[in-house]
């Protein structure tokens, strides 16, 4: 994409952001798989290290927003390079809230751990929290590879979540009935679940903005989104 | 690029266009054996600002000067094609050129105001077509300063040397000049590329003020100022015109990878 610009700064810094967004997407992908994990185990340590590491997440939005900043201000960019610092703005915060629905799963995850081990009625959960951390990969993957396609093969992938999302809160509704003692460790299975469905709302915006930088193309709110 | 032959020439309201002021088809221009431009066709839209951009010796400037017939006093200089002036083709036998670059006036580069006063370096153009009546030139020198953003600046001393003016200024003061002889169509050429970023900021808010007048077609190296002050882009490449569309489109995803080559800097 950009490496036959005519100035070698101007390039170096557009390589630099994209290579921030890309260090920042990876350990949002990290957290996330690790809070999974900590759910999933209902490991307090696990957790703790999640909550701990988040401060780096968002080190990372104000590196990667003082950049962008900086490449407006001092080169004015126009057509795919203007596309793409609007696109690493957007991304950066839905990345930036990506890593606090983390956090939010982890914190849960530690309440969660000291719980009796949890049912086999909440077994879409880690289905659903696959599906929506590979949406966040294949998002990022569209980004690096400036890749349309994938990138509205994610936008498709949204309504598998969403149906997910339907069955735990069917089903945790059906416990919370039969099982009053447990409605905490319930309502905390129900509050990850409704963390990931985020988490695959936001690796939509992502994926919505990466058609536009590789299109010109404004896919945001259509349909029934 | 010969769907621009489609493009209407009345005003589209939905759409927001206007009505093509000229319109260049087909416009070859060669200086002896060595091709300038190539097949050019291209609306220039009325009381609209057309940014003609591309790196040096692309032709812009080129056709810029085309639109009114400035090219005939180049030695050598031929031209091919049609260019029509509200329907008229400006190249026709019977077509005085004189009274072509009255009404599709110039700005050049460098201000290049007379060695005269203030005052009579706007009138001059009057006083050439043999305008006599002083209250009359007056009132057009007023007018014309006024438009040029001007008039506030030098209406204490207009009969002072016009070399005593600013860079921009005097920029300033060539565009009086060239609105006082009442033209319709203005073309500039690279008119700020001379000057500081105030007196830049200045011309660039005058072409947006002159906009509702007059129809207007610039040349600029700079892609700042071609995405400020202009609505519709054409940029042009080895005599070529290469794309054509809004200025907003042109900026933000053009279609031609040339142009987006060009325009973020990847060119060479």
């Amino acid at each position: 994409m950009m490496n036959t610009h005519t100035s070698q700064q101007y390039y170096t810094e557009l390589r630099s952001l994209k290579d921030r967004l890309l260090a920042m997407g990876g350990r949002c992908e990290a957290h996330i798989r690790q809070a999974l994990q900590a759910l999933e185990h209902q490991d307090a340590m696990l957790a703790n290290e999640v909550t701990g590491t988040d401060h780096q997440i968002n080190a990372d939005e104000l590196a990667i927003d003082d950049l962008a900043v900086r490449i407006l201000a001092l080169r004015q960019p126009v057509g795919k390079d203007l596309r793409f610092l609007l696109t690493a703005l957007k991304v950066v915060t839905d990345l930036e809230r990506i890593g606090d629905e983390a956090v939010n799963i982890a914190e849960r995850a530690e309440e969660l751990s000291s719980e009796p081990h949890l049912p086999e009625t909440w077994r879409a959960l880690p289905e659903m929290a696959n599906a929506a951390a590979a949406m966040l990969h294949d998002a990022l993957d569209a980004f690096v590879e400036e890749d349309a396609e994938k990138a509205q093969s994610v936008l498709e992938k949204d309504d598998e979540v969403d149906e997910f999302y339907g069955q735990v809160m069917r089903k945790s509704l059906e416990y919370m009935a039969q099982h009053s003692a447990r409605v905490k460790a319930a309502m905390g299975v129900v509050s990850c679940a409704k963390y990931i469905e985020r988490i695959a709302d936001h690796s939509t915006n992502i994926a919505e903005m990466v058609v536009y930088m590789v299109r010109g193309e404004d896919v945001r709110h259509r349909g029934k989104k | 690029m010969k769907n621009l032959l489609s493009i209407p020439l009345q005003s589209d309201a939905s759409a927001g266009e206007s009505t093509a002021k000229m319109l260049a088809s087909a416009v070859s221009v060669s200086y002896g054996t060595k091709q300038a431009i190539r097949d050019i066709t291209l609306p220039i839209r009325e009381c609209r600002v057309t940014a003609l951009i591309g790196p040096s010796g692309c032709g812009k400037s080129t056709f810029l000067r085309s639109l009114n017939r400035m090219n005939d006093t180049v030695d050598g200089a031929k031209v091919s094609g049609e260019i029509l002036l509200d329907g008229q083709d400006i190249y026709a036998r019977n077509v005085d050129a004189v009274e072509v670059r009255r009404r599709v006036g110039m700005v050049f580069q460098k201000s290049n105001p007379f060695p005269k006063s203030i005052f009579e370096n706007v009138a001059f153009g009057l006083r050439i077509a043999g305008e006599k009546d002083a209250t009359k030139i007056a009132q057009v020198v007023e007018e014309s300063l006024r438009g040029a953003a001007l008039w506030d600046e030098v209406k204490e001393r207009l009969q002072e040397s016009a070399m005593s003016l600013s860079g921009g200024q005097q920029q300033r003061l060539c565009i009086a000049r060239a609105l006082a002889v009442k033209p319709e169509v203005l073309l500039m050429d690279e008119p700020a590329s001379a000057l500081d970023p105030i007196a830049t900021a200045k011309i660039e808010e005058l072409i947006r003020d002159l906009r509702s007048r007059y129809t207007i077609a610039i040349v600029t190296h700079s892609m700042q100022q071609a995405a400020r002050v202009s609505d519709y882009t054409a940029f042009f490449y080895l005599g070529e015109l290469v794309e054509f569309g809004e200025t907003t489109q042109i900026f933000t995803r053009p279609s031609q990878p040339r142009t987006e080559d060009y325009i973020t800097g990847r060119f060479g």
